[in-house]
Formats: C-alpha cells, sequence, structure tokens
C-alpha cells in the first residue's frame, strides 16, 4: 500500500487545500491578531521599550511570526477533528489508500496555509517601516526555521485534533502556545527580567528561535542560537511527531 | 476464487466479541450474507449494529472471532478486505466544502481509477444529481447528501457494501430515494449489509433479516420465516386504513 502513498497524500492535499482557498477567512483571522498585537506594540507600548537601535518594528517581527505560527496551527486541529466527527476520517481509513496519508494531507495543508499567514503579515510590516538588509539567503534560512518551527506545532496540533471531545477542545491547546513568546525575547530583552523569569525565557525554544531570525534579518552571525533553536525545532518535532503517532494508532485501532 | 469452488458467503462472521472497557457490545455474533443479497442487521439504539459493521470495514479489532469478507479476514487480511467494500457511515460522510461531483472525483482518484471525471459523470446521472454536481454539498438536502454518500460508495465496483443506518434523519421522500437506490444494487450482483432501527425498511429491501440484541444474533432468516416464529395469524376483520406515510406522501408527491 506504501506505494499509494505519494498519489494519495497528494489527492488529499488537494482537497484540504480547496478548503482552505474557499475560506479565507481562516487564513484572514490566523493572520488579524498578530497584525492587531503588532500594532499595539508598534504604535503604544514600543515608544516606551527600549530594544537599542533601529526601529521598534524589526526587533519585534520575529516574535510576532511565532505568534501567527500558534494561531494558525488551531485550525488544523479542528480541520482534522472534524474529519473525525464527519465520519470522512472513517471513510477514508476503510479505503484501499496508503491510511497515513490522511494525516499528512493536514500536515501539508497547515504548512500551507500558515505560509501564506505568514506572508500576509510580513507585508503588513513592511508597512509600518520594518527593514531588513537580509539578502536571499537569510531570507530562505528564515523560511526554513519557520517552516520547521510549524511542522513541529502541526504535529502538536494533530493530537489534539484526534483526541479531542469538541471544537473548542480542538484549538484550546494553542492558546499557551500564543502565550509563550511573551515570556521570551520576543518584546523585550530578557536583560530586564528577573532572574527566575529571566532564567525560563532565555531557556525556553521561543528566544533562540526569535534570536536566530534577528540575526538573520539584521545580517549579524547567529552563533550557537541557530543551532539551539533548530535543536529545540527537530526535538519538539520528533516528540510530538511521536504522541501524535501513538494517538493515531489509538484511534485506528 | 475459481469458479467451480463452492462460491464462499461475501461475509462470514463467527464468535464475534468486543468490550468497550466494561461494557459488552457484541457476545459471540454468527452469521453468514450470500453473495449478491441484501443482509439487515436490526437492532435497538446500542445494539452493537455499528460495531459489527466497524469491525467488518476494517476500522476496529475484535477481541474474539473471525470475520471473513469477500474471502479475506479482517484482521490479517485488512488490505484486501478494504479493496472489496465500501463503507457508507452513519453520518453521511461527504465533504461539504466540495461540491458532488468533487466528492465523487476524490474518491475515484482514492481507489486510483482512470478518467475519474467520466466516473464521476457517471454516477451524478445515475442519481439524478447532475444538476446539483457542480453545488457545494453544505447546500443539498438530506436525502440529496445520502444519495451522493451512497453514489461515492459505489465507485470502483466493490463487491460488498455496508450501509450503516443509511435512512437515519431522513425525512419520508429522501427514505424512498436511498430505498430506491439500494434495490438496484443487487441488480448488479452487490453484496449489501444494512444496518438499521427501522422494521419496515428491513422488510422492504432485506433478503435476510438478523436481530441482533444484547450483543448477540436472536434470530436470523427470511422475513416469512421470521413471521412463522409466532403463532399462526388469526383471522381477524380490519378496515384498511391508509398510514400516515400513504397520506403524506400521497400529498407531496413521492418524486423529490
Amino acid at each position: 500500500m506504501t506505494t499509494h502513498f505519494l498519489a494519495d497524500t497528494t489527492t488529499l492535499l488537494g482537497r484540504s487545500l480547496r478548503h482552505i482557498t474557499r475560506s479565507m477567512d481562516t487564513i484572514i483571522t490566523t493572520a488579524i491578531m498578530p497584525i492587531a498585537m503588532m500594532l499595539m506594540f508598534v504604535y503604544v507600548f514600543g515608544g516606551a521599550i527600549d530594544t537599542g537601535s533601529g526601529p521598534y518594528v524589526n526587533y519585534l517581527l520575529p516574535g510576532i511570526l511565532l505568534i501567527t505560527v500558534a494561531s494558525g496551527i488551531a485550525y488544523t486541529a479542528v480541520r482534522l477533528f472534524t474529519d473525525m466527527t464527519s465520519g470522512i476520517f472513517e471513510r477514508f481509513q476503510s479505503m484501499p489508500i496508503a491510511r497515513s496519508s490522511v494525516l499528512w494531507a493536514h500536515v501539508l495543508t497547515s504548512l500551507a496555509a500558515n505560509l501564506i499567514s505568514l506572508l500576509v503579515v510580513v507585508l503588513v510590516a513592511l508597512l509600518l517601516g520594518f527593514r531588513t538588509s537580509a539578502g536571499v539567503p537569510a531570507w530562505l534560512a528564515v523560511t526554513g526555521i519557520l517552516m520547521l518551527f510549524t511542522l513541529a506545532l502541526t504535529w502538536i496540533a494533530v493530537i489534539p485534533g484526534l483526541t479531542a471531545k469538541s471544537v473548542d477542545g480542538a484549538s484550546a491547546f494553542s492558546y499557551p502556545l500564543i502565550f509563550l513568546p511573551f515570556l521570551s525575547s520576543a518584546f523585550v530583552p530578557t536583560a530586564t527580567m528577573p532572574g527566575p523569569v529571566r532564567a525560563f525565557a532565555e531557556h525556553q525554544p521561543v528566544t533562540s528561535i526569535v534570536n536566530a531570525i534577528r540575526a538573520l534579518f539584521t545580517q549579524q552571525p547567529v552563533g550557537t542560537q541557530l543551532w539551539i533553536a533548530l535543536a529545540w525545532c527537530a526535538g519538539i518535532l520528533a516528540l510530538a511527531y511521536v504522541l501524535a503517532m501513538n494517538a493515531y494508532r489509538r484511534r485506528i485501532a | 476464487m475459481t469458479a467451480n469452488k463452492v462460491p464462499e458467503p461475501a461475509i462470514h462472521v463467527r464468535g464475534l466479541e468486543k468490550s468497550y472497557k466494561e461494557v459488552r457490545v457484541l457476545r459471540g455474533v454468527d452469521f453468514e450474507v450470500a453473495r449478491g443479497s441484501i443482509f439487515a442487521l436490526l437492532g435497538s439504539n446500542g445494539a452493537g449494529k455499528t460495531t459489527v459493521v466497524k469491525i467488518l470495514a476494517t476500522l476496529l479489532k475484535a477481541d474474539a472471532g473471525t470475520a471473513r469478507v469477500d474471502g479475506f479476514d479482517v484482521a490479517t487480511q485488512p488490505a484486501d478486505v478494504r479493496e472489496s467494500i465500501s463503507l457508507t457511515g452513519q453520518f453521511a460522510a461527504v465533504d461539504a466544502i466540495l461540491t458532488g461531483r468533487e466528492n465523487l472525483v476524490l474518491v475515484a482518484r482514492l481507489r486510483h481509477l482512470k478518467d475519474p471525471g467520466r466516473i464521476a459523470d457517471d454516477l451524478l446521472e445515475r442519481f439524478s444529481l447532475t444538476d446539483a454536481g457542480t453545488r457545494k454539498v453544505s447546500a443539498y438536502s438530506g436525502g440529496m447528501r445520502r444519495r451522493l454518500d451512497i453514489a461515492m460508495s459505489l465507485i470502483g465496483d466493490p463487491p460488498v457494501i455496508f450501509l450503516d443506518e443509511p435512512t437515519t434523519g431522513l425525512d419520508p421522500q429522501g427514505r424512498v430515494e436511498v430505498w430506491q437506490a439500494v434495490k438496484e444494487l443487487t441488480g448488479r450482483g452487490t453484496t449489501v449489509l444494512l444496518t438499521t432501527q427501522y422494521l419496515d425498511e428491513a422488510e422492504q429491501l432485506a433478503d435476510r433479516i438478523a436481530i441482533l440484541h444484547q450483543g448477540r444474533i436472536l434470530v436470523n432468516g427470511t422475513l416469512a420465516e421470521l413471521k412463522r416464529l409466532l403463532p399462526p395469524a388469526k383471522a381477524e376483520y380490519v378496515e384498511k386504513q391508509p398510514t400516515l406515510e400513504d397520506v403524506f406522501l400521497a400529498l407531496v408527491g413521492t418524486n423529490a
């Protein structure tokens, strides 16, 4: 059956991409919250935050991009949950297809949807005065980190998508993920935080990812931050994948 | 599957058991379904009908017992079973965001068939959905959805079709539409396992009827055999009254 994996995943990917293009509101609502946050921080709080040289939006954007992904994957959980409850998941599972392609189609759709949302947020940031001297290689590196981050969070989203009892339950898991950037270097430098908070902020994944993206945008050397960021993403991805596949096997057993 | 062998029943179930935690849903279910026949599994809510169908459709593993579909064991040859079956679930498993035609094309692609577009158009015509084919399924009536659902199940001509409560939640016209669709299937040699809680549905459609009660098959036979289980009919003179369904259908017409 594995011979059909690529063909089946492509077919099912086409299906869920149609879902996205027919409900563009999910892309808009994914992007609107981070954009509102960006406006608030740039025009309300930003003036009081000292991040050194350059406009505050330059400092802010990496964290906003991570928040965009964190709110975007809630829809992945909801789409999967809807398939589980509507019966179409069972129809697919009872057909002669590569069964795991049902999950992979949702995962790839999540990557595509988040890529569009991220693009919208970056365009708005450019309107707000975001500027970077980053060249094509740096942009590609940023895109790569963000896609790896999205992939890791998407596999986390698969777990509630498969196991939730209600739509609210399927999407609620993303709130702590949206909150995590506030306890990091995303909005203010960690040096201003009191001891224990600072310790947490400097050793959680968001800070290293934000710092790596920020360094790429400002053409600074990324140093070890990049490797720590990639290690966090890969670690979360591996753990979430194992847990999600466990939940999946329990559902189809 | 050579011709000179005694034909194996399309579905063969022996000693099937399944528990959800403490609740013993199936306590040893046995039955057979002959090829090309319609077999109705009758039972009240929670009798275990859906559990039987899910096990036969390889969506659930039995705790004990064996089940063979189209000659393949559901536990050891699930991939072969999936090639032979189609499942139409209790809640019409169609994609509401896609159009009717897109739903059919999707299933045809997943069954790796050539020319999915033509297959879709043929089925739309056969199920009188051609005009609705380009509309989103979310705009369909319950009967149209269920018809599309059954049409999706026919793609690839699987020899065995499971219809899990195909008319639950449908209005009388929708039920008649679905019944007609099911009756047409047997003309093509398809085996149908139907679960229902409506007695008249089993009477209308099924060649054989089994009553599932508290996890076991109570009785299994043709309608005539089941009727013989009760004391012979007494002659009573009753004025033949039309049922409310007769009145309803006569007033609104049966064509949807």
